[in-house]
């Protein structure tokens, strides 16, 4: 309110946290995510606040914008973001084309169906080369969730898991053991490759972890202590 | 007006206004309390069952015809009306505008009153009532009279999603109350100790109104199936110890239930289930205390629904053992059957996930102005329909996993072979339904870690699977503390005794 006249010197992080309710600041925000899409970087919370936007001025909204965010939010997996979004648009508008197919894409990602979800990506280059880093997000995802679920995984589930193979994958996976800790072992059946160790593919680590008190939480008891 | 001016002022009502008049201006926070609690139901209960109170202007007279006194009396006027009679479309405008008129005098500073923080409670939360109600009303196109039409048309202002959303902000923002916490929490201020009163003879208005209106955007957001930012709004208060939120039985309830469903939506259940398992033991034990408030209905209707969620959030992710026994012997009674009808994730269990969600969840609303051109279409339903086909999606995609479940309780080792012969499923069909599991039994915190929801875990190695059956690790750091900290005052009580 009053406040428009001033947005040149606002970034568009802080019109979100000073002024989050404006449909003034609607058109930044647009240019926020293409400019998020080129520098491949990500907002959630700007994001959030566009789509809030559509919501109540829907004959604003832009459908191209909209799958911007909704590919972007599929790069953020495992975070539950592409949920967070499709609560915020309407159906009427989820019933499109592009829309469908990035649904279809968001539930093989969710039920790990990685093989499924390469082959339709596959399908549907023209939406999701839109957006730059893409492939490489959702491999993130993918060692992701291997990595929760591995301790040690055969060479022919991570090639089919991120979707590279060969010498491609060799590659990969020279680059893994040198800057993430990956380890390749070889037996009868061929390659197996060892994930680094945590607490979700190695539970008894987190036993440990269960009983840590806060510091805040000792703090109480310093002038008992002293 | 004219007419109503004239109408005869009962004496127990002139009474009722005089002396709150008297008690706002003297400060006097417990007969201010007294009246607006026990008083005003009273005489509801007496004399206006089923009719509104008298108008503002015939009453006026009594009470210096005083500005900021009209618009409070107007505040519960309305309240009174919206909870036992019809409002009519004019009513419900005109009740904004009284919302718009009392909040703009708060923020400009110069109310110099101190009111109970359930009266300032009742105040956000029948702002964010009414406005969820006006949205419902409006969305029901199909039997509008054309002078409605008209009226909507011409006070589109009234209701404004913006309009409701920026008072809140605005509330919060002049209020100061973010830079009030954190000063609070490191003991420069004493806001939580005084439950927001101001002992110092200023005024607790907008400070304590700045505190709920966090509460209401979280609700308002969570309304629009904004989760994610509606528990961003209630980041400054920190809801694992006693606030001035819990000082007020509704306010408590509110922020419980909205959280815990927020959380639910962001699966994140294991946060749910806890916060609900401590709302629900706490009202099982107090709820005598509340029969004879005005709100124990509503504490009763939260109470049912956040079983009904904590229902959904157990059957989901079957951590029973956060849940207290008191708690559990109550859900078993209420739902126990039907839980263990949606484990099985047939059909049928997909209807009864369906009902416990329409039952409990909160009334979304569509805030965007109607469509008046012809055929005026109801769409009072389509928010509701969306977050219920979303969560059932959610169950859907998690339809394997209670099967996986069962085997893996009874299996310290099984090999992927062996486990998808007994599933019924090819090999590379259980490595994705045990990633599955993986991914949807670690959620992401609101700080970006990865945080474990499940109640039996595991890990393949090469293709073998392991069992870890997470036994329920005893929090002693915080036991010894809290003993720790019960023997020191009983040291300092015995330093007291002077032995003779």
């Amino acid at each position: 309110m009053g406040r428009e006249l001033e947005n040149e010197q606002y970034t568009v992080e802080e019109l979100v946290a000073v002024n989050p309710y404006n449909p003034d600041i609607l058109a930044d925000l647009e240019n926020y995510v293409n400019q998020q899409v080129a520098s491949q970087t990500y907002n959630l919370d700007a994001n959030l606040c566009l789509l809030r936007l559509y919501q109540f001025l829907p004959e604003k909204t832009s459908t191209q914008i909209v799958a911007r965010i909704l590919i972007k939010a599929l790069m953020a997996m495992p975070a539950p973001d592409f949920s967070l979004c499709l609560f915020l648009i309407p159906e009427r508008v989820q019933m499109e084309d592009q829309f469908k197919t990035l649904i279809i894409l968001s539930h093989y990602l969710e039920t790990a169906r990685f093989r499924q979800f390469w082959d339709e990506a596959a399908k549907s280059r023209h939406i999701v080369e839109a957006v730059p880093g893409f492939e490489q997000a959702i491999q993130a995802y993918a060692i992701h969730v291997l990595s929760l679920t591995y301790q040690k995984v055969p060479r022919s589930i991570l090639a089919e898991t991120i979707n590279i193979e060969g010498v491609s994958l060799d590659k990969f996976i020279e680059h893994q053991v040198e800057n993430s800790g990956w380890a390749v072992e070889n037996n009868a059946e061929g390659q197996v490759i060892i994930l680094p160790v945590n607490e979700f593919n190695h539970p008894e680590l987190k036993k440990n972890a269960a009983d840590s008190i806060p510091l805040e939480h000792i703090t109480r008891i310093f002038p008992i202590l002293s | 007006m004219d007419a109503a001016t004239s109408e005869l002022v009962p004496d127990s009502v002139k009474s009722f206004v005089v002396h709150m008049y008297r008690h706002i201006r003297e400060k006097n926070v417990y007969e201010i309390h007294q009246m607006y609690e026990s008083s005003f139901q009273t005489l509801s209960e007496r004399l206006f069952k089923e009719t509104a109170w008298p108008v503002v202007d015939a009453v006026a007279p009594y009470v210096d015809n005083d500005h900021v006194f009209r618009l409070l009396y107007k505040e519960m006027w309305y309240r009174h009306l919206y909870a036992k009679l019809a409002p009519t479309l004019k009513q419900r405008i005109d009740s904004f505008d009284n919302y718009c008129s009392l909040f703009q005098v708060v923020l400009h500073g110069v109310v110099n009153m101190q009111l109970p923080n359930q009266w300032l409670w009742d105040m956000v939360d029948e702002f964010v009532y009414q406005f969820q109600s006006f949205c419902q009303y409006r969305a029901k196109m199909k039997n509008k009279t054309e002078q409605e039409i008209g009226l909507l048309k011409q006070n589109d202002q009234a209701w404004n999603v913006f309009g409701v959303l920026n008072f809140l902000q605005a509330l919060v923002e002049k209020s100061t109350i973010h830079e009030i916490l954190q000063r609070d929490k490191e003991g420069l201020e004493q806001f939580t100790a005084n439950d927001g009163y101001d002992y110092n003879g200023g005024s607790n208005v907008l400070k304590v109104l700045g505190y709920f209106s966090m509460i209401g955007l979280l609700r308002v957001h969570c309304l629009l199936g904004d989760y994610h930012t509606g528990l961003n709004c209630l980041l400054p208060i920190d809801i694992s110890q006693q606030g001035v939120f819990t000082s007020v039985i509704g306010s408590h309830i509110t922020t419980i239930y909205h959280y815990g469903f927020a959380n639910l939506m962001l699966r994140r259940y294991v946060e749910g289930i806890r916060e609900f398992n401590k709302i629900l033991l706490y009202i099982y034990k107090t709820k005598q205390f509340h029969q004879k408030s005005p709100q124990y209905e509503q504490i009763l209707k939260k109470n049912e629904q956040m079983y009904a969620l904590l229902a959904i959030c157990l059957s989901l992710c079957p951590q029973v053992k956060l849940v207290e026994e008191a708690v559990n012997a109550q859900l078993r009674e209420k739902y126990g059957e039907k839980m263990s009808r949606m484990q099985r994730y047939d059909d049928e269990a997909f209807a009864l996930y369906d009902e416990l969600f329409s039952y409990a969840c909160p009334k979304f609303i569509t805030p965007s102005s109607p469509s008046f051109e012809e055929p005026l279409v109801n769409y009072n339903q389509d928010a509701y329909r969306l977050q219920l086909k979303l969560f059932l999606y959610e169950v859907k995609q998690q339809q394997l996993l209670s099967g996986v479940r069962t085997f893996l309780k009874v299996y310290s080792t099984i090999s992927l072979a062996k486990l998808a012969s007994y599933m019924e499923v090819d090999e590379p069909t259980l490595r994705t339904i045990l990633m599955t599991y993986k991914h949807k039994t670690h959620s992401v915190a609101a700080n970006g870690k990865i945080m474990s929801n499940a109640d039996v875990d595991f890990y393949i190695d090469d293709d073998m699977i392991h069992v870890i059956d997470s036994k329920p690790s005893k929090r002693y750091g915080d036991y010894f503390l809290r003993q720790i900290a019960k023997f020191e005052g009983v040291i300092t009580e015995l330093d007291r005794v002077k032995l003779e």
